[in-house]
């Protein structure tokens, strides 16, 4: 007691570090990786098995490589038994591009920043008022701009010659920009208190949600031609967004409905005792606090729709999945599929993965105020 | 209700008719106003249609949207390519998404009467034959009783496949596999003793997907008949038959040894079949609606029959097809030209 009291010897006691073995990194090791006889050779095994697996895609994808054959007989006989990275650096700006002219690839190109910085910029929490309108506005006005042409001396280029990372980008992002506020405001619908309103969205999510995207995407693209009369005919690109609008609208829906659900009663009636009209309830109590809860689903379901548009091959729209395949057909190349296949699963992963850091670093700073 | 119909019925029109694309009855002169070409394509198929590694489309398939645009316009280079998978590209072609369906489509009658289309000649012959490894010892088709056969599903090739072992009395056990990677891989692995598709497939798996080409025979048998050519739809004869005379003036301008490279020579030839053709003796242009010289500039810019054949499938090319059927028919073959005259 009077130690303590005379207050000297918590100044002079200094704690022992921990014996070695049992802190830092071989700490770490002991205490999870061999705690014991049977952890230490499951490790083993597992580590020995890594490093074989890993090793035999390393010795193809860069020991025994190659990146300057002309063609795939050339890499056969050059690096058997490696990634012939040729046949992709052949055919990169196919991939990337498509079919648009070659000679104004920077079209895409730049329309593709546009998009990018558009986007980039909507992630930053200081625009998400008037201005995040302006920046939509000014990346989607340059981006489309620069595909369709037709203006400041541009050429005109159809949607049908419009192929890999812009449409791929264009899909998804307009896709989900538009299936937005649709799911938004069918989710409201269906939890509103008027019947037609309610049966309304209950039939469009249900509908949309009992019927696989591939069959939508196809009657978008071969029945609804043949309802319109003969000869009047809407881009096929406009009809594959417009399926993946309303596709991703059902499920969007569903998850912000969710979020609706899980709000305290006590809020809305909150609301109600302060004497606010129903759309000022919802846009400024009730939504924001549903959409926050819901980030990780809506991440989730943003990441799949965005491999999802992939599926528009199956109505002959080129994406980067899709001009990716049109690249293997060469049978200049043939036998070297799995190449492309791998370097598009790294650039879909790379944008996948930005999106699901983007949507934790998201979640931490609106539990801000929650966290304690 | 009949006054909402009749209401819906006024918008449909008001639509179709802001929209400025109606038809005016004639398909030629929409795509004359137009200035180009709409021609459906295939997604991706090495030697018929395809995009390079710059896009831009290549094929026997293509070169014939290419022909025609040579005709009609003058410039090969009038075409708008649509590709369309195999589900699109009838509605696509009927409800005028596209003007030229030349897509590795097989004229079939069903096809040619209730789906509304026309189809305008025979581009490729194709027929569905067997490959076997040459140590079965097998050399003829009849002899594959009780085989396992590589098939891929959904296609006419399945079907053929089991109705000609049905009428030869002989059982098959089928190895089905959807992608033609895949497929291919399970036959030079030994998993089926069989692989069955089209003959211009075979030789072209055999070319490309072995390092032993000699070990494999293609058997003689063609088990089905697959007439690839393009169709356009409907209600335009003249436009069917500016089609159909481009596919023809290829295969005559072989026929008579016109090229690409000697075209220009080929003018002051004495043949009056060949002044005929280069328009050199007027006529045959004007009764198509086309320039009198416009076979000159098909051959200039795109090649005749054998020219095209030649660049995408031919010998020279990863496909190595040989010629066979797609011979002139002066040669054993049925490319066969009706008289330009």
């Amino acid at each position: 007691m009077t130690d303590i009291a005379s207050g000297a010897a918590p100044a002079t006691r200094t704690s022992r570090p921990p014996p070695r073995g049992e802190a830092g990194a071989i700490g770490w090791l002991r205490k999870n990786l061999f705690g014991g006889v049977g952890d230490g050779l499951t490790t083993i095994v597992l580590l020995a098995l890594l490093v074989w697996g890993l090793w035999g895609f390393v010795e193809w994808a860069v020991v025994n490589a190659n990146f300057s054959a002309k063609s795939g007989p050339e890499c056969t006989a050059n690096s058997p038994g490696g990634a012939c990275w040729a046949f992709v650096r052949d055919k990169y700006r196919l991939i990337f591009f498509g079919t648009f002219p070659f000679e104004q690839h920077w079209r895409p190109l730049f329309a593709c920043i546009a998009l990018f910085a558009m986007l980039i910029a909507s992630c930053d929490r200081r625009f998400w008022n008037w201005r995040l309108a302006v920046i939509w506005l000014a990346g989607s006005g340059v981006a489309l701009t620069l595909m369709f042409g037709g203006v400041f001396g541009l050429s005109f280029v159809e949607t049908s010659s419009w192929g890999g990372l812009p449409v791929t980008l264009i899909l998804a992002t307009y896709g989900l920009a538009f299936a937005f506020p649709l799911g938004i405001l069918a989710a409201l619908g269906r939890r509103s208190k008027l019947p037609l309103i309610k049966s309304l969205c209950v039939g469009y999510i249900e509908l949309i949600r009992g019927v696989p995207l591939i069959s939508l995407l196809i009657m978008a693209s071969v029945m609804l031609p043949l309802f319109l009369p003969s000869g009047f005919t809407i881009d096929k690109f406009l009809r594959a967004l417009v399926a993946v609008v309303l596709f991703a609208g059902a499920y969007i829906a569903e998850i912000v409905r969710g979020g609706l659900q899980a709000i305290p009663k006590g809020q809305y009636e909150a609301a109600d005792a302060l004497g606010l009209g129903y759309a000022r309830k919802t846009f400024f109590i009730v939504l924001p606090q549903a959409l926050q809860v819901v980030i990780p689903p809506l991440v989730n379901t943003f990441v799949g729709f965005f491999k999802d548009t992939s599926l528009v091959l199956i109505i002959g729209i080129f994406d980067l999945l899709n001009a990716g395949e049109q690249a293997i057909v060469d049978r200049n190349w043939s036998g070297f599929a799995n190449e492309i296949h791998v370097f598009l699963a790294m650039v879909y992963f790379v944008m996948c993965f930005a999106m699901s850091r983007y949507s934790k670093y998201l979640e931490r700073e609106l539990n801000k105020g929650v966290r304690r | 209700m009949l006054k909402n119909f009749v209401a819906a019925t006024a918008a449909m029109v008001a639509i179709a008719g802001f929209a400025g694309v109606a038809h005016a009855g004639k398909d030629l002169d929409t795509i004359k106003a137009r200035g180009s070409v709409l021609c459906g394509v295939s997604t991706g198929l090495a030697g018929f249609s395809m995009a390079d590694s710059q896009g831009k489309w290549t094929g026997l398939d293509v070169d014939v949207c290419k022909a025609v645009a040579a005709a009609l316009f003058g410039d090969s280079g009038k075409v708008k390519y649509v590709p369309l998978s195999a589900q699109q590209r009838f509605t696509a072609l009927q409800s005028g998404e596209v003007d030229l369906l030349s897509r590795n489509t097989t004229w079939t009658l069903t096809r040619d009467t209730s789906l509304g289309l026309n189809f305008t000649g025979v581009v490729y012959y194709d027929g569905q034959g067997f490959m076997v490894a040459k140590k079965l010892g097998v050399k003829s088709a009849r002899e594959l009783n009780g085989a396992t056969v590589c098939v891929q599903p959904g296609t006419t090739t399945e079907l053929n496949l089991a109705d000609y072992f049905r009428a030869n009395k002989m059982t098959f056990k089928p190895v089905v596999i959807e992608r033609l990677e895949e497929v291919e891989q399970a036959f030079f692995s030994g998993r089926c003793d069989v692989y069955t598709t089209d003959a211009s497939g075979l030789a072209a798996t055999r070319a490309t997907k072995t390092s032993a080409p000699d070990d494999y025979l293609i058997l003689p048998e063609i088990i089905s008949k697959e007439p690839l050519g393009p169709a356009v739809r409907h209600g335009d004869d003249q436009w069917a038959d500016l089609v159909r005379w481009t596919l023809y003036a290829m295969v005559e301008a072989e026929e008579y040894g016109v090229t690409s490279k000697n075209v220009e020579e080929m003018k002051s030839s004495a043949n009056p079949v060949i002044k005929r053709l280069l328009g050199v003796t007027p006529g045959m242009g004007k009764m198509l609606g086309v320039d009198e010289d416009w076979i000159v500039k098909i051959v200039k810019q795109v090649g005749n029959y054998g020219e095209a054949f030649e660049r995408n499938v031919g010998k020279a090319t990863p496909l190595k097809l040989e010629r066979g059927l797609n011979a002139l028919w002066t040669q054993g073959g049925l490319q066969y030209a009706p008289p330009i005259r």
